[in-house]
C-alpha cells in the first residue's frame, strides 16, 4: 500500500474499526514512512484533544426558562 | 425498598396520558446533553438556548408521532440536528465553499507526497496543548467546518455517538458518515498543526 491508498483508512484505522489484515497492512506502510507515521500521531492527538473538551453544562437560567416555557405551553394547550 | 427509574418509553407514555411530571423528568433527562450539542453546533450561549427551546418544542408537538423503532434518544438527536441546522442557515454567515475545505483537508497529502517532511506536534507538553488559547484555536477550527462535516464531527468526536447510530441521525450510510468525519477531521488536524509548528499546507 502506498501513502495514497492507506490515507483514506486513516480514521478507521484510530478508530480500531479496520480489518485485521488491512490493518496489520497500515502498520507495515507506517514503519517505513514517518511522514504518514506523523499524520497518523497528530490525527489521533487532534482526536484525543476534541475529546478532552468538558461538555459545556446547561447554565440554571437556561434550564429553569426551559422548564417554565413547556409549563406555559402545557397549561394553554389544556385548557 | 427498589427504586426504578422509568425508562424513557414509560415517561412517553405517561406523558401521552398528560402526566406532566413525566415530561418534567423527560426534559431534565435530556436537557444538558441537547444544550451541549446545540452549544457545539452554534458556539455561543444564546444560540444554543433557542436550539434547545426548538427542540424541545418540536419533541412534545410530535411525541406521539415517536414510534419506538428507533431508540427515543437517537430520535432526540435527530430533532435537535435539524434544530441547529435551521438555525446555523439563518446566520447570514458566508460558509466557505466545500472545495475550498476539501482542498484544504487533503492538502496534507500533498505535502507528504511533496517531500516535505512534517512536524509532529502530537507529544508537545499538555499545557501547550491545552492551555485557553489553544482551546480558542481548537473552537475556532470547528466553527470553520461546513456544516455537514461539523454535524459529523460533533456527533461521533464531541458526543461520542458510534458511526452507525450519526448514520441512523442524520439519514446517512455509515460509508458517508465515515468518509466526513476523516474530511473534518484531517481540516482540523491541519489547523492544529498551522496553530502549533506553524506549518502551512
Amino acid at each position: 500500500m502506498d501513502c495514497r491508498e492507506i490515507f483514506e483508512g486513516l480514521s478507521e484505522y484510530i478508530d480500531d474499526e479496520m480489518a485485521e489484515k488491512t490493518c496489520k497492512e497500515i502498520e507495515r506502510h507506517l514503519e517505513g514512512c514517518e511522514n504518514c507515521r506523523v499524520v497518523v500521531n497528530t490525527l489521533r492527538r487532534t482526536v484525543t484533544l476534541y475529546h478532552s473538551i468538558e461538555p459545556e453544562s446547561i447554565p440554571g437560567d437556561v434550564s429553569l426558562r426551559l422548564h417554565a416555557t413547556i409549563r406555559l405551553e402545557r397549561e394553554k394547550s389544556d385548557s | 425498598m427498589e427504586h426504578t427509574v422509568p425508562t424513557d418509553t414509560e415517561l412517553i407514555e405517561r406523558i401521552g396520558k398528560g402526566d406532566n411530571e413525566a415530561l418534567e423528568l423527560l426534559v431534565s433527562r435530556y436537557e444538558g446533553l441537547v444544550y451541549n450539542l446545540a452549544y457545539r453546533m452554534l458556539g455561543n450561549r444564546d444560540d444554543a438556548e433557542d436550539v434547545l427551546q426548538d427542540t424541545f418544542f418540536n419533541v412534545i408537538r410530535s411525541l406521539d408521532k415517536f414510534q419506538s423503532r428507533s431508540s427515543f434518544s437517537t430520535w432526540l438527536y435527530r430533532v435537535a440536528t435539524n434544530a441547529a441546522l435551521t438555525k446555523l442557515r439563518k446566520r447570514s454567515r458566508r460558509d466557505r465553499s466545500e472545495t475550498e475545505f476539501l482542498d484544504e483537508a487533503n492538502s496534507v497529502q500533498k505535502l507528504a507526497h511533496a517531500g516535505q517532511k512534517l512536524t509532529d506536534w502530537s507529544e508537545s507538553p499538555s499545557d501547550r496543548l491545552l492551555n485557553s488559547e489553544a482551546r480558542k484555536k481548537m473552537d475556532e477550527a470547528i466553527d470553520e467546518l461546513p456544516e455537514m462535516y461539523r454535524v459529523v464531527f460533533v456527533l461521533r468526536d464531541v458526543e461520542g455517538l458510534p458511526a452507525a447510530e450519526v448514520a441512523e441521525v442524520l439519514g446517512l450510510s455509515v460509508a458517508a458518515v465515515k468518509s466526513r468525519l476523516h474530511r473534518a477531521r484531517l481540516y482540523l488536524r491541519n489547523r492544529l498543526s498551522t496553530y502549533f509548528t506553524g506549518e502551512t499546507a
